[in-house]
């Protein structure tokens, strides 16, 4: 059970503060099921550091704080192509309390907010670490072991059409993902260059569906080109079983809501 | 919201001056409801209130070895921790209170225990959060043993023993059988004159109530050596009751205040929340709150028990259906609390709204190692229902008819006999299809829309059959299942409740039981609405020139009465 | 283990208590302050039934440290009502039958406030976002969207 709580004024300091008995809470969204039920750590370290509600908009992106939450991206009129994405997670009240950090670390079968970065090519700011950003996926596989993250670098789609984003679940509007995903498609002369498509729950983290990546690579965003991207959707992934779904249920289903996600972004 | 009446229908039967049937009326406790001011159990605060939480099995099925509450008892703010044997009295089945049943469910388990979630000790600490902590540190030594998580399963020979009472997995009924029989006419020999079988089989998974209040109750001790008790439950007085006989305290100890409830579906009618807090307040001389999270209301709650059936028409080809049997299986789970009698209930409410000629029916009580089941919604009755309508589909489309036209044509009219040998009054089952039709646009045979529930009943339907073939097949024998079961009810006196300390039964019944004459309402004395078994009711031969005397009987659940 | 002095505003007067590391704010207002009004349904953020505002935003108050409400202003359900007088809201409740169990009530009334706060004539869609968070188990939805929506247009009933 919790036996103390320390607020930082610097998320260096909040950084040194970590160790194996401390658990670092954001929005609490997902922290404080886990301290309501007594299963975390002894301490809870939070920070109030300005930079982790930035919103830097910069040439080719935005840099926003790993504590902003779903509600003001949402709201915010220089993040149109995230908005739908943000509204996805949670219902109004999860929104007004979920942070972009936190989603990153969210277990299966939450993270869709991550899902949707993933695909955009996110890079992620550590506290306390120089150097260069770290590719989001770099920092999925390594959840245990990151660090507080202070911010997420997302590259703008050139074009409003180029990305699209699509959430699956059984309730609406506010529901858990039986699964979700993300595309990024850049055009170039009208062929896809740089394709990058990421499911949600359809792994232990978000993940790339690289065999989608490589059919559509190159491609013109067509018919044909849906239906054989839609045929390797699970290829490669392994899909788990839950209380929502099956792995089976999943494999059945991905290429479909694959093939309905790409055929909207063609629609426009 | 627009309510639709069509008052063409029984208008003679209606009193049209009426203040409250057919209109709007507000909530009287609504106010309450929009001020936040309804006062739900957990809405009573206490100074120095402890909170316990319960240590619970991960297994299905298994062994009690050693419980060891050493180190528990020493963590941070815990104040006791129970385990069995510091329950006065440690066994129970709730109809008990009725006299319906073997006690087969212990507080907190000793010996062994047959659900997941079943509860071996309770930790009462100053703050939930330490209660946690502390559960965290019981250690249980399991032998855990095979599991069995399907009825037909279960009843299958070697099957593991779930509850020790019923060895074979089935509640024992009446003393002597394994299940619950309906016999009325001889089907065997109806199928073989019939043009058509049409055979099914139905099931459908327990099903959780999921209330947004989960269970729970706060007591304390209060004046004249009392104990209060703030309670979610449905059913008050059963909840005391339970109380009064887990605790072997006299019932006037007990000041028990519920009536306002976030939500039960049913889920909150076999509640023994109470005992344990009034245990802990006995025990640490403080008030205590015992309730469960949201995890626990949904794995440990008793859910609408799983059924199965599988149904056997034989069918004439112009769509008359002249024999259905019934094979039913309720998943009771580890326990039996209220399946015994759900049972009771659906069977009484079988065939279905239809006069059916032949009816014959076995339905089984099945012990698995679920959690163990409960009301919900019409309860005994909704998953037959299902079973019964999914079926009635079946045989229109085998003999070619449409399925309302099939209903019309088998459904009852005023003055039938039942297969639970009443006449069937204020039937409208044929009236509500001529208007379902009508709103979905289903065109109905001629006959269809000319049919009335009034007309052409009773004469030669109102006539029992003239053979009823019997058997006594899945006969038991060498179990005492006590009291009034022992007696099955045929012989004039009734047997004496097992004695409950603290609480003594009124002078026995008259010794004659009065012949029932031809009832004006229908024998289960709950309506199919009640989520929770009735009090015992009138009697109904209690005409009221004839006082009541005694102990009153809950003489339906057994369906026995003299003709 | 200390406990943190917690002043803060509740429906607009200050209030003080203390709080237990980690405690959550749900428990604290029931416990530590006695605002009854909001409920317990599952501890995890999905019900909604604990509902309430901070610095006017819909919050999970099971989901917020109590300690972090320091300085803001919270409401609740049984802020609403000015005195004996009831909000809009709480009378179209209890026309349109917005209410059976009663036990989202508190909840749902909180978003639905927060909603015509922001928006006041919020179209169908807006009203089913905005209680998209609050489940109710008993009336099926339908009258607490019709409630809110007559609440909305100035009446009391749909």
């Amino acid at each position: 059970m919790i036996q103390s709580v320390e607020t930082h004024a610097t998320l260096a300091e909040a950084q040194r503060a970590m160790g194996s008995d401390a658990i670092f809470m954001a929005g609490g969204t997902l922290v404080m099921r886990d301290v309501n039920a007594g299963v975390t750590a002894t301490r809870i370290v939070r920070s109030s550091d300005p930079v982790l509600a930035d919103i830097r908009l910069s040439g080719d992106g935005v840099t926003i704080g790993a504590g902003v939450t779903m509600a003001t991206i949402a709201a915010h009129r220089d993040l149109a192509f995230l908005a739908p994405v943000a509204r996805s997670v949670g219902g109004p009240q999860i929104r007004n309390m979920g942070t972009v950090g936190g989603n990153l670390f969210a277990p299966h079968p939450y993270g869709d907010f991550a899902v949707a970065l993933l695909a955009l090519g996110a890079r992620v700011n550590v506290a306390g670490q120089s150097g260069a950003p770290r590719p989001l996926a770099d920092v999925l596989r390594e959840r245990g072991r990151v660090g507080i993250v202070a911010s997420v670098h997302v590259p703008r789609p050139q074009a409003p059409g180029d990305f699209g984003f699509l959430k699956v679940s059984r309730i609406k509007p506010k529901g858990v993902s039986v699964l979700s995903v993300a595309a990024h498609l850049p055009r170039q002369g009208g062929r896809i260059r740089g394709a990058r498509v990421a499911f949600g729950a359809m792994g232990p983290m978000p993940l790339q569906a690289t065999a989608v990546e490589r059919v559509l690579d190159g491609q013109a965003l067509d018919a044909s080109t849906i239906a054989r991207a839609a045929q390797v959707a699970v290829e490669g992934l392994d899909p788990p079983t839950d209380a929502l779904a099956t792995a089976w249920y999943r494999r059945e289903v991905a290429g479909v809501h694959l093939k309905r996600l790409l055929e909207r972004m063609v629609r426009g | 919201m627009t309510m639709e009446f069509r008052k063409e229908f029984f208008a003679d039967e209606r009193d049209d001056n009426l203040n409250e049937i057919g209109k709007p009326t507000r909530r009287q406790d609504i106010l309450g409801h929009v001020t936040g001011r309804s006062p739900y159990f957990d809405d009573h605060l206490f100074d120095g209130l402890l909170h316990i939480r319960c240590v619970r099995s991960p297994h299905h099925h298994a062994r009690i070895r050693r419980i060891d509450i050493a180190e528990a008892q020493n963590m941070p703010g815990v104040v006791r921790v129970l385990v069995g044997r510091d329950v006065p009295r440690n066994l129970n089945t709730l109809l008990s209170l009725l006299d319906f049943g073997i006690d087969d469910e212990p507080l907190l388990a000793e010996t062994k225990v047959a659900y997941k979630g079943e509860p071996v000790a309770a930790v009462i600490a100053e703050t939930e959060a330490q209660a946690r902590a502390a559960v965290a540190r019981v250690r249980v030594d399991w032998d855990v043993r095979p599991h069995v998580l399907d009825v037909e399963e279960a009843i299958k020979p070697g099957a593991p023993v779930v509850c020790e009472v019923y060895p074979a997995n089935k509640f024992i009924y009446h003393g002597k059988y394994d299940h619950q029989k309906l016999r009325y006419g001889d089907v065997e020999a109806a199928f073989a004159r019939a043009d058509h079988i049409v055979e099914g089989r139905y099931q459908m998974s327990p099903i959780e109530q999921a209330p947004i209040e989960t269970c729970g109750a706060i007591a304390a001790p209060e004046t004249n050596d009392r104990y209060v008790c703030y309670t979610s439950t449905q059913a008050l007085f059963f909840s005391l009751g339970t109380a009064a006989k887990l605790l072997t305290m006299p019932s006037n100890r007990l000041h028990f205040i519920g009536g306002t409830v976030g939500g039960g579906f049913g889920g909150k009618v076999d509640s023994l929340h109470e005992p344990l807090a009034i245990l802990g307040a006995m025990l640490t001389g403080r008030p205590c709150k015992f309730a469960w999270d949201r995890e626990e209301e949904m794995q440990v709650g008793a859910p609408r028990g799983a059924e199965r059936w599988y149904i056997k028409d034989g069918v004439m080809r112009d769509g008359r259906i002249v024999a259905r049997k019934f094979t039913g299986y309720f998943d009771s789970g580890a326990y039996t609390r209220l399946s015994s009698y759900a049972i009771i209930k659906g069977v009484g409410h079988l065939p279905g709204p239809y006069t059916i000629p032949n009816v014959y029916a076995d339905v089984y009580c099945v012990y698995t190692n679920r959690t163990p089941a409960t009301a919900m919604r019409g309860f005994g009755i909704t998953g037959v229902d299902f079973a019964i309508e999914a079926h009635m589909d079946k045989v229109a489309d085998t003999v070619g008819m449409n399925p309302i036209d099939l209903r019309i044509l088998n459904a009852y009219r005023d003055g039938d006999m039942k297969a639970h040998r009443r006449e069937a009054k204020n039937t409208a089952l044929i009236e509500c299809c001529q208007v379902v039709a009508e709103k979905a646009g289903i065109g109905l045979q001629a006959s269809s829309r000319a049919a009335s529930s009034l007309r052409d009943g009773g004469g030669e339907r109102a006539r029992l059959p003239a053979h009823t073939a019997v058997d006594q097949k899945g006969t038991v024998t060498g179990i005492d299942t006590g009291g009034y079961a022992r007696k099955g009810g045929a012989s004039g006196r009734p047997a004496q409740p097992p004695s409950m300390p603290g609480y003594t039964m009124p002078a026995a019944a008259s010794s004659t039981r009065p012949t029932a004459p031809s009832p004006a309402r229908p024998a289960a004395a709950a309506s199919s609405q009640s989520t929770a078994p009735p009090p015992p009711p009138a009697d109904p031969a209690n005409t009221g020139d004839r006082p009541r005397q005694g102990a009153m009987r809950f003489s339906s659940i057994s369906g026995l009465r003299r003709r | 283990m200390a406990k943190t002095p917690i002043v803060f505003m509740l429906n607009g007067a200050e209030r003080a208590s203390f709080a237990e590391p980690g405690q959550n704010l749900l428990e604290f207002l029931r416990r530590g302050v006695g605002d009854l009004s909001p409920k317990y349904g599952c501890g995890q953020g999905t019900c909604g039934a604990c509902t309430v505002t901070i610095d006017g935003e819909t919050h999970l108050s099971c989901l917020t440290l109590a300690e972090s409400v320091v300085g803001k202003r919270v409401q609740t359900a049984a802020g609403l009502a000015a005195g004996a007088t009831l909000h809009p809201l709480q009378e179209a409740f209890m026309e349109n039958f917005a209410a059976q169990c009663g036990y989202c009530t508190p909840g749902m009334l909180v978003s639905a406030k927060a909603l015509l706060d922001r928006n006041p004539t919020p179209t169908r869609e807006d009203v089913v976002e905005a209680i998209s968070g609050n489940i109710c188990r008993c009336t099926g939805y339908e009258p607490i969207i019709e409630a809110i929506l007559a609440a909305a247009k100035g009446r009391a009933r749909a």
